[in-house]
Protein backbone atom coordinates (compact mmCIF):
# COMPACT_ATOMS: atom_id res chain seq x y z
CA UNK A 1 0.00 0.00 0.00
CA UNK A 2 1.38 3.57 -0.71
CA UNK A 3 1.03 6.06 2.10
CA UNK A 4 -2.00 7.41 0.80
CA UNK A 5 -3.26 4.10 1.48
CA UNK A 6 -4.15 3.04 -2.17
CA UNK A 7 -2.16 -0.26 -3.81
CA UNK A 8 0.60 0.99 -6.14
CA UNK A 9 -0.07 0.52 -10.06
CA UNK A 10 0.78 -2.56 -11.26
CA UNK A 11 2.28 -2.73 -14.81
CA UNK A 12 3.05 -5.51 -17.65
CA UNK A 13 5.72 -4.37 -19.59
CA UNK A 14 6.56 -6.36 -23.00
CA UNK A 15 10.23 -6.13 -23.61
CA UNK A 16 11.70 -7.06 -27.09
CA UNK A 17 15.52 -8.13 -26.53
CA UNK A 18 17.97 -8.32 -29.38
CA UNK A 19 18.28 -12.08 -30.44
CA UNK A 20 22.48 -12.51 -28.33
CA UNK A 21 20.55 -10.89 -25.55
CA UNK A 22 17.69 -13.96 -26.12
CA UNK A 23 20.53 -16.20 -26.56
CA UNK A 24 22.36 -15.59 -23.49
CA UNK A 25 19.12 -15.11 -21.25
CA UNK A 26 17.32 -18.03 -22.80
CA UNK A 27 14.49 -16.84 -23.79
CA UNK A 28 12.42 -16.74 -27.15
CA UNK A 29 10.42 -13.89 -28.11
CA UNK A 30 9.26 -10.69 -25.87
CA UNK A 31 9.76 -10.78 -22.30
CA UNK A 32 6.97 -9.51 -19.83
CA UNK A 33 7.75 -8.10 -16.56
CA UNK A 34 5.87 -6.88 -13.92
CA UNK A 35 6.30 -3.59 -11.95
CA UNK A 36 4.39 -1.66 -9.35
CA UNK A 37 4.66 2.40 -9.66
CA UNK A 38 6.43 4.18 -11.96
CA UNK A 39 8.07 2.49 -15.27
CA UNK A 40 11.20 3.63 -15.70
CA UNK A 41 14.51 2.60 -17.92
CA UNK A 42 16.26 2.03 -14.58
CA UNK A 43 13.19 -0.03 -13.20
CA UNK A 44 12.65 -2.33 -16.39
CA UNK A 45 16.37 -2.77 -16.84
CA UNK A 46 16.80 -3.71 -12.96
CA UNK A 47 13.71 -6.20 -13.14
CA UNK A 48 15.30 -7.71 -16.42
CA UNK A 49 18.91 -7.74 -14.53
CA UNK A 50 17.02 -9.60 -11.60
CA UNK A 51 15.20 -11.88 -13.55
CA UNK A 52 18.09 -13.00 -16.04
CA UNK A 53 21.31 -12.58 -13.94
CA UNK A 54 22.99 -13.88 -17.29
CA UNK A 55 22.14 -10.40 -18.68
CA UNK A 56 24.18 -8.02 -15.78
CA UNK A 57 26.56 -5.65 -17.78
CA UNK A 58 25.44 -6.62 -20.88
CA UNK A 59 22.75 -3.25 -21.43
CA UNK A 60 24.63 -1.19 -18.98
CA UNK A 61 27.82 -1.00 -16.88
CA UNK A 62 27.92 -3.00 -13.54
CA UNK A 63 29.54 -0.56 -11.88
CA UNK A 64 28.29 3.05 -13.58
CA UNK A 65 25.43 1.99 -14.39
CA UNK A 66 25.47 3.86 -17.53
CA UNK A 67 23.71 2.66 -20.63
CA UNK A 68 26.17 0.76 -22.92
CA UNK A 69 27.74 2.93 -26.04
CA UNK A 70 26.40 0.76 -28.71
CA UNK A 71 22.91 -0.21 -27.16
CA UNK A 72 19.69 1.70 -27.51
CA UNK A 73 16.57 1.86 -25.86
CA UNK A 74 13.33 2.66 -28.28
CA UNK A 75 10.09 2.38 -27.75
CA UNK A 76 6.53 4.24 -29.89
CA UNK A 77 8.79 5.37 -32.22
CA UNK A 78 11.23 7.56 -30.06
CA UNK A 79 14.79 6.96 -29.43
CA UNK A 80 14.83 6.99 -25.64
CA UNK A 81 18.26 6.36 -25.33
CA UNK A 82 19.76 9.78 -23.73
CA UNK A 83 16.53 10.44 -21.57
CA UNK A 84 17.40 10.00 -17.85
CA UNK A 85 16.83 6.53 -16.67
CA UNK A 86 14.26 7.47 -14.26
CA UNK A 87 12.18 9.51 -16.43
CA UNK A 88 8.68 7.84 -16.75
CA UNK A 89 7.79 6.31 -19.83
CA UNK A 90 5.51 6.72 -22.28
CA UNK A 91 1.79 5.56 -21.05
CA UNK A 92 1.83 3.19 -23.87
CA UNK A 93 4.88 1.31 -22.85
CA UNK A 94 3.51 1.45 -18.73
CA UNK A 95 -0.37 -0.17 -20.27
CA UNK A 96 1.64 -2.75 -22.58
CA UNK A 97 0.76 -1.21 -25.45
CA UNK A 98 3.71 -0.63 -26.59
CA UNK A 99 7.04 -2.44 -26.27
CA UNK A 100 10.58 -1.56 -24.85
CA UNK A 101 12.88 -2.04 -27.39
CA UNK A 102 16.39 -2.86 -26.32
CA UNK A 103 18.37 -2.40 -29.33
CA UNK A 104 21.68 -3.07 -30.89
CA UNK A 105 23.39 0.06 -32.23
CA UNK A 106 24.29 -0.12 -36.45
CA UNK A 107 27.80 0.29 -35.64
CA UNK A 108 30.84 -1.67 -36.76
CA UNK A 109 34.95 -1.11 -38.15
CA UNK A 110 36.78 -1.60 -35.55
CA UNK A 111 40.51 -3.26 -35.26
CA UNK A 112 41.41 -5.99 -33.74
CA UNK A 113 45.01 -6.51 -33.21
CA UNK A 114 44.99 -9.54 -30.48
CA UNK B 1 42.14 -44.47 -25.35
CA UNK B 2 44.10 -41.23 -25.41
CA UNK B 3 42.97 -37.90 -27.07
CA UNK B 4 42.75 -34.67 -27.95
CA UNK B 5 40.31 -31.38 -27.43
CA UNK B 6 41.26 -28.19 -29.37
CA UNK B 7 39.14 -24.94 -28.12
CA UNK B 8 39.71 -22.38 -30.45
CA UNK B 9 38.57 -18.88 -29.99
CA UNK B 10 36.82 -17.23 -32.52
CA UNK B 11 35.59 -13.42 -34.06
CA UNK B 12 32.54 -15.25 -34.20
CA UNK B 13 32.11 -17.88 -31.54
CA UNK B 14 34.20 -20.87 -30.00
CA UNK B 15 34.90 -24.69 -31.44
CA UNK B 16 35.57 -27.49 -29.92
CA UNK B 17 37.58 -30.03 -31.70
CA UNK B 18 38.54 -33.37 -30.51
CA UNK B 19 40.13 -36.06 -32.33
CA UNK B 20 42.05 -39.89 -30.88
CA UNK B 21 45.87 -39.73 -30.01
CA UNK B 22 46.49 -40.29 -33.97
CA UNK B 23 45.12 -36.58 -34.22
CA UNK B 24 43.86 -37.72 -38.05
CA UNK B 25 39.83 -37.40 -38.28
CA UNK B 26 37.82 -34.81 -36.08
CA UNK B 27 35.19 -33.84 -34.92
CA UNK B 28 34.06 -30.43 -35.26
CA UNK B 29 31.17 -28.74 -32.33
CA UNK B 30 30.27 -25.49 -32.21
CA UNK B 31 30.39 -22.66 -33.03
CA UNK B 32 29.37 -21.98 -29.61
CA UNK B 33 28.30 -18.32 -28.21
CA UNK B 34 27.63 -17.78 -31.86
CA UNK B 35 28.42 -14.41 -33.24
CA UNK B 36 30.21 -13.49 -30.08
CA UNK B 37 34.63 -12.43 -29.60
CA UNK B 38 35.92 -15.81 -27.95
CA UNK B 39 39.30 -14.14 -27.03
CA UNK B 40 40.45 -16.91 -25.24
CA UNK B 41 39.26 -20.54 -23.76
CA UNK B 42 41.28 -22.99 -21.35
CA UNK B 43 40.65 -25.93 -19.66
CA UNK B 44 41.90 -26.93 -15.79
CA UNK B 45 44.89 -28.62 -15.72
CA UNK B 46 43.00 -30.03 -12.67
CA UNK B 47 40.25 -31.07 -13.77
CA UNK B 48 39.92 -31.14 -17.62
CA UNK B 49 36.12 -31.20 -18.04
CA UNK B 50 35.85 -27.49 -16.51
CA UNK B 51 36.92 -24.85 -19.11
CA UNK B 52 36.30 -21.39 -18.46
CA UNK B 53 35.54 -18.93 -21.62
CA UNK B 54 36.06 -15.60 -22.30
CA UNK B 55 32.55 -14.24 -24.87
CA UNK B 56 33.04 -10.56 -25.47
CA UNK B 57 30.84 -8.16 -28.15
CA UNK B 58 31.42 -4.14 -28.76
CA UNK B 59 27.79 -3.87 -28.06
CA UNK B 60 27.07 -6.16 -24.83
CA UNK B 61 30.57 -6.19 -23.37
CA UNK B 62 32.14 -9.05 -21.23
CA UNK B 63 30.70 -12.18 -20.76
CA UNK B 64 32.49 -15.30 -18.43
CA UNK B 65 31.32 -18.77 -19.74
CA UNK B 66 31.88 -21.77 -17.88
CA UNK B 67 31.55 -25.36 -17.96
CA UNK B 68 31.58 -28.70 -15.96
CA UNK B 69 31.37 -31.00 -18.88
CA UNK B 70 33.94 -30.22 -21.30
CA UNK B 71 32.03 -28.09 -23.29
CA UNK B 72 28.70 -29.72 -24.19
CA UNK B 73 26.94 -26.94 -21.74
CA UNK B 74 27.96 -23.88 -20.60
CA UNK B 75 26.75 -21.70 -17.80
CA UNK B 76 27.20 -17.62 -18.10
CA UNK B 77 28.85 -17.24 -14.93
CA UNK B 78 30.44 -13.63 -12.46
CA UNK B 79 31.59 -10.87 -15.32
CA UNK B 80 32.17 -8.09 -12.83
CA UNK B 81 35.62 -6.62 -12.81
CA UNK B 82 36.05 -3.64 -10.83
CA UNK B 83 39.27 -2.61 -10.52
CA UNK B 84 40.30 -2.38 -6.75
CA UNK B 85 39.91 1.32 -5.27
CA UNK B 86 39.89 4.24 -7.78
CA UNK B 87 41.60 3.49 -10.79
CA UNK B 88 43.74 6.18 -11.77
CA UNK B 89 45.50 6.72 -15.10
CA UNK B 90 47.70 5.08 -17.72
CA UNK B 91 49.09 6.97 -20.40
CA UNK B 92 47.03 7.53 -23.58
CA UNK B 93 48.42 7.05 -27.06
CA UNK B 94 49.01 10.63 -27.25
CA UNK B 95 51.16 10.56 -23.97
CA UNK B 96 48.25 11.90 -21.90
CA UNK B 97 47.17 10.68 -18.44
CA UNK B 98 43.69 8.79 -19.46
CA UNK B 99 41.84 6.66 -16.84
CA UNK B 100 41.68 2.94 -16.60
CA UNK B 101 38.67 1.55 -18.16
CA UNK B 102 37.72 -1.94 -18.27
CA UNK B 103 37.22 -3.34 -21.68
CA UNK B 104 37.26 -7.21 -22.16
CA UNK B 105 39.10 -10.19 -20.71
CA UNK B 106 42.16 -11.61 -23.20
CA UNK B 107 43.15 -14.20 -21.33
CA UNK B 108 41.86 -17.21 -19.06
CA UNK B 109 44.23 -18.73 -17.29
CA UNK B 110 43.04 -21.79 -14.89
CA UNK B 111 44.53 -22.76 -12.03
CA UNK B 112 47.22 -25.84 -11.92
CA UNK B 113 45.86 -27.29 -8.74
CA UNK B 114 42.45 -26.03 -8.04
CA UNK B 115 39.16 -25.94 -10.83
CA UNK B 116 37.59 -23.50 -9.25
CA UNK B 117 40.23 -20.87 -8.97
CA UNK B 118 41.22 -19.08 -12.23
CA UNK B 119 42.80 -15.92 -13.23
CA UNK B 120 41.57 -13.47 -16.11
CA UNK B 121 43.90 -10.84 -18.18
CA UNK B 122 41.58 -7.94 -18.91
CA UNK B 123 42.13 -5.05 -21.04
CA UNK B 124 42.71 -2.12 -19.64
CA UNK B 125 45.55 -3.69 -18.11
CA UNK B 126 44.95 -5.55 -14.78
CA UNK B 127 44.85 -9.21 -13.60
CA UNK B 128 42.14 -11.03 -11.32
CA UNK B 129 41.36 -13.72 -9.84
CA UNK B 130 38.18 -16.20 -9.30
CA UNK B 131 38.13 -18.35 -6.21
CA UNK B 132 34.88 -19.83 -6.75
CA UNK B 133 34.63 -20.88 -10.63
CA UNK B 134 34.27 -17.72 -12.47
CA UNK B 135 31.66 -16.34 -10.01
CA UNK B 136 33.41 -13.08 -8.45
CA UNK B 137 36.43 -11.70 -9.32
CA UNK B 138 38.98 -9.61 -7.18
CA UNK B 139 42.04 -7.98 -8.69
CA UNK B 140 45.38 -8.25 -7.66
CA UNK B 141 46.23 -4.85 -7.83
CA UNK B 142 49.76 -4.59 -6.77
CA UNK B 143 50.36 -4.88 -10.27
CA UNK B 144 48.37 -2.18 -11.53
CA UNK B 145 49.11 -0.05 -8.68
CA UNK B 146 53.08 -0.68 -9.49
CA UNK B 147 54.80 2.77 -9.42
CA UNK B 148 55.45 2.28 -13.52
CA UNK B 149 51.41 1.67 -13.68
CA UNK B 150 50.91 5.67 -15.20
CA UNK B 151 53.57 5.00 -17.40
CA UNK B 152 51.88 1.96 -19.24
CA UNK B 153 50.43 3.04 -23.09
CA UNK B 154 48.73 0.73 -25.45
CA UNK B 155 50.04 -1.13 -27.62
CA UNK B 156 47.95 -1.07 -31.33
CA UNK B 157 45.43 -3.44 -29.91
CA UNK B 158 44.92 -2.11 -26.64
CA UNK B 159 45.92 -2.25 -23.75
CA UNK B 160 45.77 -5.80 -22.43
CA UNK B 161 47.16 -7.83 -20.54
CA UNK B 162 47.31 -10.94 -22.37
CA UNK B 163 49.93 -13.84 -20.97
CA UNK B 164 49.35 -15.40 -17.70
CA UNK B 165 52.07 -17.85 -16.85
CA UNK B 166 51.50 -20.09 -13.40
CA UNK B 167 55.41 -21.40 -12.42
CA UNK B 168 54.33 -24.97 -11.24
CA UNK B 169 57.36 -25.79 -9.29
CA UNK B 170 56.90 -22.36 -7.02
CA UNK B 171 52.71 -21.65 -6.17
CA UNK B 172 53.75 -18.07 -5.59
CA UNK B 173 55.39 -17.32 -8.44
CA UNK B 174 53.59 -15.87 -11.58
CA UNK B 175 54.84 -14.13 -14.91
CA UNK B 176 52.60 -12.08 -16.81
CA UNK B 177 52.98 -9.68 -20.33
CA UNK B 178 51.27 -6.67 -21.11
CA UNK B 179 51.27 -4.58 -24.39
CA UNK B 180 53.04 -2.19 -24.04
CA UNK B 181 54.01 -2.36 -20.60
CA UNK B 182 56.09 -5.17 -20.72
CA UNK B 183 56.68 -8.25 -18.38
CA UNK B 184 56.07 -8.63 -14.96
CA UNK B 185 56.82 -11.12 -11.99
CA UNK B 186 54.96 -11.76 -9.02
CA UNK B 187 57.15 -13.81 -6.06
CA UNK B 188 54.27 -13.55 -3.46
CA UNK B 189 51.18 -15.24 -4.97
CA UNK B 190 50.38 -12.05 -7.27
CA UNK B 191 50.67 -9.18 -3.78
CA UNK B 192 53.85 -7.25 -5.34
CA UNK B 193 55.12 -7.40 -8.96
CA UNK B 194 58.01 -6.62 -10.49
CA UNK B 195 59.01 -5.36 -14.29
CA UNK B 196 61.55 -8.25 -15.86
CA UNK B 197 62.29 -6.28 -19.16
CA UNK B 198 65.99 -5.65 -18.44
CA UNK B 199 68.03 -6.89 -21.78
CA UNK B 200 64.94 -5.61 -23.41
CA UNK B 201 65.75 -3.09 -26.38
CA UNK B 202 62.69 -2.02 -28.33
CA UNK B 203 63.92 1.23 -30.74
CA UNK B 204 60.52 3.21 -31.04
CA UNK B 205 60.69 4.05 -26.72
CA UNK B 206 62.39 7.79 -26.48
CA UNK B 207 64.67 5.16 -24.05
CA UNK B 208 64.84 1.90 -25.94
CA UNK B 209 65.72 0.10 -23.07
CA UNK B 210 63.40 1.69 -20.66
CA UNK B 211 62.08 -0.54 -17.13
CA UNK B 212 58.73 -0.71 -18.90
CA UNK B 213 56.99 0.11 -22.09
CA UNK B 214 57.93 -2.96 -24.36
CA UNK B 215 55.42 -4.41 -26.35
CA UNK B 216 55.45 -7.62 -25.15
CA UNK B 217 53.74 -9.89 -27.56
CA UNK B 218 53.61 -13.69 -25.77
CA UNK B 219 55.92 -15.77 -23.70
CA UNK B 220 56.25 -19.37 -22.85
CA UNK B 221 57.47 -21.14 -20.50
CA UNK B 222 58.37 -25.22 -20.07
CA UNK B 223 56.94 -26.33 -16.86
CA UNK B 224 59.89 -29.06 -16.16
CA UNK B 225 62.46 -25.80 -16.52
CA UNK B 226 60.47 -22.97 -14.88
CA UNK B 227 63.11 -20.58 -14.98
CA UNK B 228 63.86 -20.21 -18.33
CA UNK B 229 61.42 -18.19 -20.63
CA UNK B 230 61.02 -17.26 -24.47
CA UNK B 231 59.83 -14.24 -25.40
CA UNK B 232 58.01 -12.77 -28.88
CA UNK B 233 58.73 -9.50 -28.49
CA UNK B 234 57.17 -6.89 -31.04
CA UNK B 235 60.36 -7.29 -32.91
CA UNK B 236 62.91 -10.09 -31.53
CA UNK B 237 62.52 -13.06 -30.00
CA UNK B 238 64.13 -13.02 -26.48
CA UNK B 239 65.10 -16.10 -24.11
CA UNK B 240 65.40 -15.33 -20.31
CA UNK B 241 67.66 -18.37 -17.86
CA UNK B 242 67.18 -16.20 -14.82
CA UNK B 243 63.23 -16.01 -14.59
CA UNK B 244 63.06 -12.92 -16.48
CA UNK B 245 65.64 -11.18 -14.36
CA UNK B 246 67.04 -10.42 -17.70
CA UNK B 247 67.09 -11.55 -21.45
CA UNK B 248 69.19 -12.04 -24.40
CA UNK B 249 67.89 -11.86 -27.90
CA UNK B 250 67.76 -15.36 -30.03
CA UNK B 251 66.33 -14.68 -33.67
CA UNK B 252 69.56 -15.85 -34.99
CA UNK B 253 68.58 -16.40 -38.72
CA UNK B 254 64.78 -16.13 -38.30
CA UNK B 255 63.94 -14.36 -41.48
CA UNK B 256 61.94 -11.59 -40.01
CA UNK B 257 62.01 -11.90 -36.06
CA UNK B 258 58.75 -10.05 -35.79
CA UNK B 259 55.60 -12.03 -34.95
CA UNK B 260 53.40 -12.80 -32.30
CA UNK B 261 52.91 -16.39 -30.99
CA UNK B 262 55.77 -18.70 -29.29
CA UNK B 263 55.39 -21.91 -27.69
CA UNK B 264 57.98 -24.78 -26.07
CA UNK B 265 57.74 -28.50 -27.10
CA UNK B 266 55.82 -30.65 -24.58
CA UNK B 267 58.64 -32.90 -24.03
CA UNK B 268 62.20 -30.79 -25.30
CA UNK B 269 62.14 -27.76 -23.34
CA UNK B 270 64.68 -26.18 -25.41
CA UNK B 271 62.84 -26.89 -28.63
CA UNK B 272 60.63 -23.92 -29.40
CA UNK B 273 58.38 -22.58 -32.21
CA UNK B 274 57.45 -19.43 -33.95
CA UNK B 275 55.58 -18.26 -36.47
CA UNK B 276 57.52 -15.11 -38.20
CA UNK B 277 55.38 -12.26 -39.46
CA UNK B 278 56.51 -9.89 -41.92
CA UNK B 279 56.67 -6.80 -40.37
CA UNK B 280 54.64 -4.36 -37.66
CA UNK B 281 52.83 -2.77 -40.65
CA UNK B 282 52.57 -6.01 -42.70
CA UNK B 283 51.04 -8.30 -40.44
CA UNK B 284 51.55 -11.56 -43.00
CA UNK B 285 53.87 -13.97 -43.69
CA UNK B 286 56.86 -13.31 -45.28
CA UNK B 287 56.97 -13.94 -49.11
CA UNK B 288 53.39 -15.36 -48.81
CA UNK B 289 54.51 -18.38 -47.03
CA UNK B 290 53.47 -19.96 -44.19
CA UNK B 291 55.98 -21.20 -42.13
CA UNK B 292 56.33 -22.62 -38.61
CA UNK B 293 60.31 -21.93 -37.45
CA UNK B 294 61.53 -24.61 -34.47
CA UNK B 295 64.71 -23.86 -32.70
CA UNK B 296 65.56 -27.16 -31.16
CA UNK B 297 68.64 -25.23 -29.42
CA UNK B 298 66.09 -22.60 -27.52
CA UNK B 299 66.61 -19.87 -29.73
CA UNK B 300 69.27 -18.81 -32.54
CA UNK B 301 69.11 -22.36 -35.08
CA UNK B 302 66.23 -21.95 -36.25
CA UNK B 303 64.54 -24.27 -39.31
CA UNK B 304 61.81 -23.71 -41.22
CA UNK B 305 59.10 -26.52 -41.27
CA UNK B 306 56.46 -26.18 -44.16
CA UNK B 307 55.30 -29.26 -44.96
CA UNK B 308 51.43 -29.23 -45.59
CA UNK B 309 51.72 -25.44 -44.96
CA UNK B 310 50.46 -22.49 -47.74
CA UNK B 311 53.85 -21.75 -49.60
CA UNK B 312 52.06 -19.10 -52.11
CA UNK B 313 49.69 -16.14 -51.66
CA UNK B 314 49.35 -16.80 -48.29
CA UNK B 315 48.53 -13.99 -46.38
CA UNK B 316 47.01 -14.96 -43.00
CA UNK B 317 48.14 -13.64 -39.21
CA UNK B 318 49.13 -15.77 -36.33
CA UNK B 319 47.52 -13.64 -33.14
CA UNK B 320 49.39 -14.30 -29.56
CA UNK B 321 47.15 -16.99 -28.22
CA UNK B 322 46.59 -18.82 -31.14
CA UNK B 323 49.52 -21.22 -30.85
CA UNK B 324 49.28 -24.44 -28.37
CA UNK B 325 50.88 -27.98 -27.81
CA UNK B 326 49.41 -31.25 -26.98
CA UNK B 327 51.41 -34.04 -24.61
CA UNK B 328 51.21 -36.77 -26.84
CA UNK B 329 54.19 -38.79 -26.87
CA UNK B 330 54.61 -37.28 -30.17
CA UNK B 331 53.79 -34.13 -29.43
CA UNK B 332 51.42 -32.27 -30.96
CA UNK B 333 51.61 -28.61 -32.35
CA UNK B 334 48.40 -26.39 -33.47
CA UNK B 335 47.61 -22.50 -34.23
CA UNK B 336 45.15 -21.29 -35.63
CA UNK B 337 44.87 -18.16 -38.37
CA UNK B 338 43.58 -15.02 -38.86
CA UNK B 339 41.80 -16.77 -42.18
CA UNK B 340 40.07 -19.22 -40.07
CA UNK B 341 42.33 -22.05 -40.58
CA UNK B 342 43.60 -24.55 -37.68
CA UNK B 343 47.05 -26.35 -38.51
CA UNK B 344 47.71 -29.71 -36.63
CA UNK B 345 51.42 -31.23 -36.55
CA UNK B 346 51.34 -34.73 -34.68
CA UNK B 347 55.09 -35.18 -35.33
CA UNK B 348 56.30 -31.85 -33.55
CA UNK B 349 56.58 -29.67 -36.75
CA UNK B 350 57.53 -31.78 -39.38
CA UNK B 351 54.22 -32.28 -40.50
CA UNK B 352 50.94 -30.08 -40.66
CA UNK B 353 47.82 -30.36 -42.04
CA UNK B 354 44.52 -28.20 -41.62
CA UNK B 355 42.00 -29.30 -39.10
CA UNK B 356 39.70 -26.92 -40.36
CA UNK B 357 39.66 -24.77 -42.81
CA UNK B 358 36.90 -21.85 -42.90
CA UNK B 359 36.23 -20.90 -39.26
CA UNK B 360 36.28 -17.03 -38.17
CA UNK B 361 39.20 -15.50 -37.88
CA UNK B 362 41.07 -17.28 -35.10
CA UNK B 363 41.78 -15.32 -31.86
CA UNK B 364 42.73 -18.32 -29.74
CA UNK B 365 43.93 -21.68 -29.85
CA UNK B 366 44.23 -24.16 -26.40
CA UNK B 367 44.69 -28.08 -26.45
CA UNK B 368 43.44 -30.13 -23.51
CA UNK B 369 45.67 -33.62 -23.90
CA UNK B 370 42.99 -36.11 -22.56
CA UNK B 371 43.98 -39.53 -20.50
Amino acid sequence: MSSSGEAPVRHTVHVVLPAHLRTLARVSGDVEIELEGPVTQRRILDAIEARFPALLGTMRDQITLQRRPFVRFFACQQDLSHESPDAPLPDAVASGAEPFLVVGAIAGGRNVAL
Amino acid sequence: MSGVRVLAGTKKGAFILTSDGKREHWDVSGPHFAGWEIYHMKGSPADPNRLYASQSSGWFGQIIQRSSDAGKTWEPVGNKFAYDGVPGTHQWYDGTPHPWEFKRVWHLEPSLRDPDMVYAGVEDAAIFRSNDAGQNWTELSGLRGHDTGPRWQPGAGGMCLHTIILDPANEGRMYIAISAAGAFRTDDGGASWRPINRGLHSAMLPEPTADVGHCVHHVAMHPSRPGVLFMQKHWDVMRSDDSGDSWYEVSGNLPTDFGFVIDTHAHEPNTIYVVPIKSDSEHYPPDGKLRVYRSRTGGNEWEALSNGLPQSDCYVNVLRDAMAVDSLDTCGIYFGTTGGQVYVSPDAGDHWKPIVRDLPAILSVEVQTLA
